[in-house]
């Protein structure tokens, strides 16, 4: 056996999650463990115990709600790769999930795991950080929303305070008709760890002008960001260089350096990318029949 | 801790630490050494299983987790003691093993790829095993086993798991269910003779 001991304990509510998680500060929650596991076989991790919530049915599931799809914290990787709600309402987060792990740690994975582990590579955590999306969290005074990039504040950090449980992920649907999506990402083989994502959503109207956009790149630095190319609202993008808007949006990018890419490498692929995953969404957004055609 | 764990079917009981994984539990309380531990953190794909016919590294997940669950090993595969499963045979007659070490897991991982999907493409394939680690043949013979066992599922004409058919697919009818399998059985073997046979 090659963790170190710990107790294991498999509360029957959110509830009671909460409490056992504030009453003993070394306590860890475990879902799919699919990240946690590893840090224990290493014993980088070495909680005192366990609090697994993955059978908390008030944590599971997909579900719509004014204007959003509310994502249960333990809902598995592999359900969200393949729930039809999904692919309709959220083909940015559809097209990502391929690339989280690989399909048998998706199985267990999931989706709360990820956000809570807040790896600066991950997949989910870009696509939350790309839409806006908004994370709940849970603890013994009660259920609290925070926008994405406030959550997110480092490699592995988030702004989660002991005590605390996610719970859901709440991700914006767009109302325009017309929207694209568009993710790239480059790594050693497809699953590993991303050096560069970027994930791009586009809404245009009739004529092709952009409504809304929105790019994020994850990999660069320590943690997934939003990158600001609203220049490119109002504009046709047939007539506009995106590169260009890209390529100064990304031009100061904190990028960190590793023995597998280098800063320069990384803020080199990251405009590349932006860029082609920009120009996918407008072309599938251009491929969706507006109202006037 | 007390755990009874559904494995292969069958109701086993175990008293394990928390901190022993499902894999440990296979092999050591189980006896069912066919799950192999190779980096025992989540890399290697070795120790994969079913769990409720999805492929999942049994080193990732704690015994006192896995109450309540089907798990398959590569064990609970083959029909009938001294048989191969059709993937097993598959993976025999292209070569799609040498040392072994990773064959249990490529074999469970295609069959729960086989049983979505009857017909992937080499794409589908490569997706499915890139959790998969393996050393020594590479990975070509393994693809093309697991292509030569959906080529054989499908000449069976039938779907394999009642719940991968799709919903709307018109019902198989008696006469074709009681022949299909055969059928199949028969034109592969049908080619193994052109090839000269099976020993």
């Amino acid at each position: 056996m090659k963790p170190a001991p710990f107790d294991y304990v498999r509360p029957s509510s959110l509830a009671e999650a909460c409490d056992i998680l504030a009453g003993d500060e070394d306590a860890r929650i475990i879902a799919g463990g699919q990240t946690l596991i590893p840090m224990l076989a290493m014993r980088l991790a070495r909680p005192t115990r366990l609090i697994d919530i993955l059978r908390l049915k008030e944590l599971r599931g997909i579900r719509s709600e004014d204007g959003a799809i509310v994502i249960g914290a333990v809902t598995r990787q592999a359900e969200v790769e393949r729930s039809d709600i999904i692919k309709r309402a959220l083909p940015l987060l559809s097209k990502a999930l391929p690339w989280v792990g690989h399909p048998p740690t998706r199985n267990r994975g999931t989706v709360g795991g990820s956000i809570a582990n807040a790896d600066p590579s991950a997949e989910i955590p870009l696509v939350a950080v790309t839409l806006g999306a908004e994370i709940e969290i849970a603890n013994p005074a009660g259920r609290t929303g925070m926008p994405a990039d406030e959550f997110f504040i480092g490699p592995m950090l988030t702004s989660v305070m002991p005590g605390d449980c996610v719970c859901a992920v709440r991700f914006p649907v767009w109302p325009h008709r017309r929207v694209g999506t568009g993710f790239h990402e480059v790594s050693a083989r497809q699953s590993d760890f991303a050096f560069v994502a970027a994930a791009a959503q586009v809404a245009i109207d009739e004529d092709g002008r952009c409504l809304d956009v929105t790019l994020g790149l994850g990999g660069v630095g320590d943690r997934a960001l939003r990158i600001d190319v609203t220049p490119l609202i109002g504009e046709d993008f047939g007539r506009v260089s995106v590169a260009d808007v890209v390529r100064a949006a990304t031009e100061g990018l904190e990028a960190s350096s590793d023995l597998h890419a280098t800063a320069d490498y990384r803020r080199r692929v990251a405009s590349v990318l932006g860029t082609r995953a920009l120009e996918d969404a407008f072309a599938e957004a251009r491929s969706h029949n507006g109202a006037a055609q | 801790m007390k755990v009874k764990l559904n494995v292969n079917g069958r109701l086993r009981e175990a008293d394990v630490e928390p901190r022993k994984t499902l894999l440990d539990t296979l092999r050591e309380d189980f006896l069912l050494v066919g799950s192999h531990a190779g980096c025992e953190h989540g890399v290697c794909g070795a120790c994969t299983v079913l769990i409720d016919g999805e492929p999942s590294r049994a080193c990732l997940m704690f015994a006192v987790q896995a109450d309540g669950y089907e798990i398959t090993t590569i064990e609970g595969l083959a029909p009938a003691p001294g048989e191969l499963s059709i993937v097993q045979d598959a993976f025999c007659e292209t070569h799609g093993l040498q040392c072994g070490y990773c064959t249990p897991g490529m074999i469970l991982t295609a069959h729960a790829l086989l049983t979505q999907n009857d017909a992937p493409t080499r794409d589908d394939i490569v997706e499915a095993i890139s959790g998969n680690i393996c050393r020594c043949t590479g990975y070509g013979q393994i693809v093309e086993a697991v292509e030569f066992a959906a080529d054989r599922l499908r000449k069976t004409n039938a779907p394999r798991d009642p719940q991968a058919a799709v919903a709307d697919e018109p019902p198989v009818g008696r006469p074709a269910k009681s022949k299909a399998p055969q059928e199949g059985i028969l034109e592969a073997a049908q080619i193994d003779a052109l090839r000269g046979g099976r020993s």
